[in-house]
């Protein structure tokens, strides 16, 4: 019992404890060993946290038995759970497929490293989650951002330099700006625990530190979280970084930094008059419609997979930021539900490419005409994947679309459901880049006869068949995130 | 015991097996085809086993996921898709025995993918007809836009994918942009999209509400061809004869009318939209439709390549069923349920005859058939059999259907569907007879010897089925009793 009483700092202390580990074996084996047991220990962990958390409702840690609000504050409510459970969850897919990924993208005496950052960086993003301190937040960001920079950087192609320090240089203004609107909280309330933060935000009478605050925090969130037109780290990185990490950053370390995003604007400013004096919403909804359209556009002329891909991923962000500017139950579930959507659908995506490069050669456009014929099980899941960022019924992406929709006509805005319907068209153009390219071409004639191994097609198939499966079975999915949502817009 | 619920299932699912066996036995060609014939032939029996059901009054339903709430997938025969499957499927046999002619007899390629991308749009087409709900329909129809794409553009050449880019953009695009968003409107309105007796929108949106949403649903559904968005109809004909044949004189445009007919009746309420309140919601419809079926006429009069002129006469025809629909009168309803059956029939034999002259004898303009009666009179006999039907003379289908559609318009009072139904039959009958009346009575150009080479009919397969889908056209004349029948029932009559 007493294991199960303090899970929410196993969370994060397991797979921290497994990265020293990993470097003092050396051993890669012995270290991909460890960061396995690590990765599915946590979401064991995260699982029970998650029903715990549906059974009774938010549960608090203090961390070292110092209470909240002087002390850290661990907490698990609906909405963190469920992030949690995400990136766990892809965490620890996405590791065994990284074993024979790396294989072939990666030098052989730095796989150990591989295996520390990876744990690091999940260390980073499940403390992001799971802490209930603005500061904290603050260190856990610093963790994954720095252990991704590496990850990213790892990768053979000269480019992946370039692309990480591009990375390294945005990030970092992003996590600055965060840290200087946090300080400008701890200044005004004097304590930084974000439940505490919220109700003393709301007493604060003069409203211009609460605004340079919220401008501070939001343009460095937006930084991390890629929203147009502050995205333009994101798709050098996921193409370059060796296709294990672009799988795993692409669907928890963008997503993890909008559930910060949300938490902070619904469970701190929430009460707070920012909202009023500035219309953040209003400026939200136009990033996240400019993002999904803009985006998608340039996703169509990308001539490599991996940046075409990459692309609709800044243009999927879009669509989330949109439903959190409708603030409301409709929109803000379509955005937690396209939170797991998306980072299904585009984790698989990218772990299938991975494959493609194995086999093909690479994944530009050119090369990769005749896959259909060449690879059918990876092509259709690369369709399927695809289908679901356009939103077609029976995949994951439609529950969040068509929420999305609803939440648009709830507020009467008739033109905006068909602007979002519109852009979908466009993302149903790049897809079909992709299916022109595999289906509609003779196979090419000088790929080799490697084959995918197991250990990468099962963990990527297994969720391009989650997309799907959540797709038409869709209420477990649904009804937490609608949970979530309605704890967070809560009874005033 | 083998239930209508599980026909409905084996409806999709014959199909589905059979384009695996086919994919099986891609190197085994005589097997590959026979297994076509014989999946045509179980999917025919299976549909007719639900018929008696249907027609004793049962709706069979089939329910498989929940998406969200009020969404299901789920599917439900009532008589207007038990007659579109029922057409679907039978001339699918028929089809198969002339592809196979066709295919062998011009040497195509990569015969395999189409007769498996066939077997799945069928699958899709039942998908269609059998839909429970509104949301069901879409995704079928979406399904059945895409598998027919590779058909389209079997030749592989570069005017073979233009062709099915339009075809593709205007599907999907209008499906997309339209009808998905008066799809959810539909469910934020009533909460639900099943297929309801009476409509379910009674009561739940005003004049100007109905009417844009009408408006959605009708450019929404791309595959009847209204008026502006009928262009990826003629881009089509870059397909094999036999895909113009089945899925664009039958699955494809029927999906889309049918989808219309559905829409009108089960979603709207033909009395909802007659009612009162929002009386005229619907007229603009009649208008479209109306100009639709004169200007497509227009444009096929002065067509010279036969496949294009059948295309537009496609366009034309389809509006028929759209404007019989929105005339809202009860008569009017069962000349477009009429409609799609005699239409059907009728087209496929035109284009089945068209692709025996262009395989027989490599002619592809109406100005090239001077006197092809004489070499090829069963087919030519079939053609003009068809055109009869197509401008509604007895004694073929057509005529039938155009009785009810004009009975309902004068009942209804509607004085436009009158008139545009007469212009229109002298129209029909200026683009078609000429083209019997060459083959038949002006003598073959003498002059070039050399190129005239001397061909008989087509290959065997071919002539018997285009000499069996014109039978049809007139028994369906003398015994239109089951489509009668469930066109009735449709509308509680």
């Amino acid at each position: 019992m007493s294991v199960m009483a303090h899970l929410p700092a196993l969370q994060v202390v397991v797979p921290l404890m497994a990265a020293p580990l990993t470097v003092l074996l050396r051993r890669r084996d012995l270290a991909f060993g460890v960061a396995l047991v690590a990765s599915w220990t946590a979401l064991v962990i995260a699982v029970l946290l998650w029903l715990q958390v549906e059974a009774g409702g938010t549960l608090s840690y203090a961390i070292g038995n110092w209470p909240p609000p002087w002390g850290i504050e661990y907490r698990v409510d609906r909405l963190n759970a469920f992030v949690l459970v995400l990136v766990a969850g892809l965490a620890a897919v996405v590791l065994p497929y990284s074993r024979a990924s790396i294989e072939a993208e990666v030098s052989s005496e730095q796989h150990y490293l591989f295996y520390t950052m990876f744990v690091l960086c999940l260390t980073g993003l499940l403390g992001m989650a799971i802490t209930g301190d603005a500061f904290n937040i603050f260190v856990f960001l610093e963790i994954s951002s720095l252990s991704s920079y590496v990850l990213i950087a790892l990768g053979r192609d000269r480019r992946a330099l370039v692309a990480s320090y591009q990375y390294l240089i945005m990030g970092t203004i992003g996590a600055t700006f965060f840290v200087i609107g946090i300080g400008l909280l701890y200044l005004l309330t004097g304590t930084l625990n974000l439940a505490d933060l919220g109700r003393r935000l709301a007493l604060v009478d003069n409203p211009r530190p609460v605004l340079a605050a919220l401008a501070f925090i939001t343009v460095g969130l937006s930084l991390k979280l890629a929203l147009f037109p502050l995205h333009q780290w994101l798709p050098n990185a996921y193409a370059y970084a060796p296709t294990a990490v672009a799988a795993f950053l692409s669907g928890t370390a963008t997503k993890v930094a909008v559930y910060v995003l949300i938490r902070l604007y619904y469970s701190v400013f929430s009460d707070a008059q920012a909202f009023a004096i500035v219309p953040t919403e209003q400026m939200l909804l136009i990033l996240g419609l400019l993002g999904a359209f803009a985006a998608s556009t340039i996703a169509i002329f990308q001539s490599d997979l991996k940046r075409l891909f990459a692309y609709s991923s800044v243009a999927q962000i879009g669509y989330i930021v949109l439903g959190i500017s409708f603030h409301s139950v409709n929109g803000l579930t379509a955005s937690i539900v396209h939170l797991a959507m998306h980072g299904l659908a585009k984790a698989a995506v990218f772990m299938l490419l991975g494959g493609v490069a194995l086999v093909m050669g690479g994944t530009t456009l050119a090369r990769v005409q005749g896959l259909g014929y060449r690879m059918p099980f990876t092509s259709l899941g690369i369709v399927i994947c695809g289908l679901s960022l356009v939103g077609v019924p029976g995949t994951g992406g439609f529950i969040s679309k068509w929420h999305l929709i609803l939440a648009a006509l709830e507020r009467g805005q008739w033109w905006l459901a068909f602007l979002i319907v519109g852009s979908s068209l466009l993302a149903a153009a790049y897809v079909w880049r992709f299916i022109e390219a595999a289906y509609f071409n003779e196979p090419r004639k000088d790929i080799g006869d490697a084959r995918v191994p197991w250990s990468m097609a099962l963990p990527a198939l297994l969720l391009v068949a989650a997309s799907v499966v959540f797709g038409l079975y869709s209420s477990v999915v649904l009804e937490s995130a609608r949970a979530a949502a309605v704890m967070l817009l809560g009874p005033r | 015991m083998f239930t209508p619920e599980l026909g409905i299932l084996a409806a999709m699912a014959v199909p589905l097996i059979g384009a695996l066996l086919m994919w099986a036995t891609s190197r085994m060609p005589d097997l590959r085809d026979a297994i076509t014939l014989a999946t045509a032939a179980v999917l025919l029996v299976v549909v007719l086993t639900i018929l008696p059901h249907v027609l004793a009054g049962a709706r069979p339903t089939l329910a498989l996921f929940t998406v969200l709430p009020g969404l299901q997938i789920s599917f439900t025969v009532e008589p207007l898709g038990m007659l579109f499957a029922l057409i679907a499927s039978g001339l699918w046999i028929v089809n198969s025995l002339y592809s196979i002619g066709y295919m062998r007899g011009n040497g195509e390629r990569h015969q395999t993918r189409f007769y498996i991308c066939f077997s799945l749009a069928l699958a899709a087409t039942m998908g269609v007809a059998f839909s429970g709900n509104l949301f069901t329909l879409f995704l079928a129809y979406e399904v059945l836009t895409l598998i027919t794409y590779p058909l389209v553009t079997h030749a592989g050449t570069d005017k073979a994918r233009a062709g099915g880019r339009i075809y593709l953009s205007y599907l999907m695009g209008t499906s997309v942009a339209f009808l998905l968003p008066a799809l959810v409107f539909i469910w934020f309105v009533a909460g639900t999209t099943d297929f309801t007796p009476g409509g379910i929108l009674q009561g739940k949106l005003g004049h100007n509400g109905t009417a844009a949403l009408l408006v959605l649903c009708m450019f929404g559904v791309g595959k009847a061809a209204l008026m502006p968005f009928h262009r990826w109809l003629p881009a089509a004909m870059v397909a094999p004869t036999p895909v113009s044949a089945l899925l664009h004189a039958v699955a494809v445009v029927k999906a889309g009318v049918f989808t219309v007919v559905k829409i009108i009746v089960y979603i709207f309420g033909v009395d909802n939209l007659a009612g009162s309140g929002i009386g005229g919601s619907a007229d603009w419809l009649v208008v479209v439709a109306g100009f639709t079926i004169i200007a497509a006429s227009v444009v096929a009069l002065g067509a010279d390549n036969l496949k294009r002129r059948l295309a537009y006469s496609t366009i034309s025809q389809l509006s028929y069923v759209v404007m019989a629909a929105a005339l809202l009168a009860p008569l009017s309803i069962i000349g477009a349920v009429m409609h799609i059956a005699a239409h059907a029939v009728g087209k496929i034999t035109l284009f089945f005859a068209a692709g025996a002259i262009y395989t027989a004898s490599h002619k592809t303009e109406v100005s090239q058939l001077d006197g092809i009666g004489r070499r090829m009179p069963i087919t030519m006999g079939a053609f003009a059999l068809a055109a009869l039907s197509m401008i509604g003379l007895p004694p073929a289908a057509g005529f039938i259907s155009k009785w009810y559609m004009l009975s309902g318009a004068m009942a209804a009072q509607q004085w436009l569907g009158v008139v545009v139904i007469a212009v229109s039959t002298l129209l029909n009958a200026g683009y078609f007879l000429p083209i019997v009346y060459r083959a038949f009575f002006v003598a073959p150009a003498a002059v070039q010897g050399h190129d005239e080479h001397p061909h008989g009919e087509a290959p065997w397969p071919m002539v018997l089925a285009l000499g069996l889908t014109a039978t049809a056209t007139v028994l369906l004349f003398f015994l239109p009793d089951v489509p009668l029948a469930l066109a009735r029932q449709m509308i509680g009559l």
